[in-house]
């Protein structure tokens, strides 16, 4: 996993991180809204904001893809997308850098197999100025 | 930007069964997926509790062919599956037949129990472990299935959503294996008869 790119603001401004996200040819992840009750969404979850506040997610929109094992076509990702990031900087913040960390929940499968779910660190690097 | 990348392992390709027909007797069927007796390897004995609680041990069906299961409920082509083993469980369970289910969810029980009780699965279900995954060389991939002959060896393993047919081919081509008398592994003799 890479870090996405560092974000920068003043005590009480908005801030927006976007989280880069590839996933490999011939796989997908379910989308934050999977088509089924029981398939795992894709789930980013703030551990610690730091500094920052807020931390809301905005998902890019999923594909509707077709696959041998289910009837219905499946909301998904594929591909590189990003995940955009809404913080505020907190009104009391110390000047300096900071790290917020989260975690990225995904179930990925291809045609005909599905990986256990699992959690990868997301880190956004900031710096209240 | 860099970017952070989902990686996994592809499934290995499957290959299809193939019948062959008798006359007066019992089909004679070849699945491809089968391996000749002399390459199959013994199957790793394991403890693991079904719904009721009960211990299951893989060797508790020694003498009986049996397919086992690695799954999860949020994994689709698993799904897929279930029915036809509960079909095979049906139509073999007098023959000599068991499949054993092991459940990779995490939740354990808490999402096992109501997907087994929707569905009306009717063969027995575990809920596997990292230990017992381990055994059967991680089961990263689900489903991963093992088909065991009469004598606890593995016969065929399939990665990933297989046909129907390659495993009703190989079942039946196993039930259909001839009389054998292998060793238990703990000194005792177990006899094995063919299919009825």
């Amino acid at each position: 996993m890479g870090e996405p790119a560092k974000v920068a603001g003043a005590r009480g401004a908005a801030v927006q991180a976007r989280i880069p996200v590839t996933v490999d040819p011939g796989f997908h992840v379910n989308s934050n809204h999977p088509s089924e009750e029981y398939l795992i969404p894709l789930k980013l979850t703030w551990t610690s904001l730091g500094a920052l506040e807020g931390g809301q997610v905005a998902y890019p929109a999923p594909t509707l893809e077709k696959y041998e094992f289910a009837d219905k076509p499946l909301s998904v990702f594929t591909g590189a997308f990003s995940l955009a990031v809404s913080f505020k900087v907190a009104g009391n913040a110390p000047p300096g850098p900071g790290v917020a960390t989260g975690k990225l929940r995904y179930q990925a499968c291809n045609s005909n197999t599905c990986f256990p779910p699992k959690s990868a660190d997301v880190n956004v690097a900031y710096q209240v100025q | 930007m860099s970017a952070f990348r989902f990686s996994a392992i592809l499934s290995t390709a499957l290959a299809l069964g193939l019948f062959g027909a008798g006359c007066g007797g019992p089909v004679a069927v070849k699945a491809a997926s089968v391996k000749p007796e002399k390459e199959r390897k013994v199957a790793p004995d394991f403890a693991l509790k079904d719904a009721d609680g009960k211990v299951v041990h893989l060797s508790d069906y020694r003498g009986k062919v049996v397919i086992l299961d690695f799954w999860a409920t949020w994994c689709g082509p698993c799904r897929i599956e279930i029915p036809w083993f509960m079909d095979l469980q049906r139509k073999n369970k007098d023959r000599g037949f068991e499949v054993l289910g092991v459940a990779m969810d995490d939740e354990g029980w808490e999402a096992v129990k109501p997907f087994l009780a929707d569905l009306g699965v009717n063969y027995r279900v575990m809920v596997g472990d990292d230990i017992t995954a381990q055994m059967y060389g991680g089961v990263d991939a689900l489903p991963t299935t093992f088909l065991i002959d009469k004598t606890g060896k593995i016969a065929a393993v399939h990665v990933g959503l297989a046909s129907r047919r390659d495993f009703e081919d190989g079942v039946e081509q196993l039930l259909q294996a001839p009389a054998t008398v292998a060793s238990s592994g703990t000194g005792e003799l177990v006899v094995s008869g063919g299919a009825k």
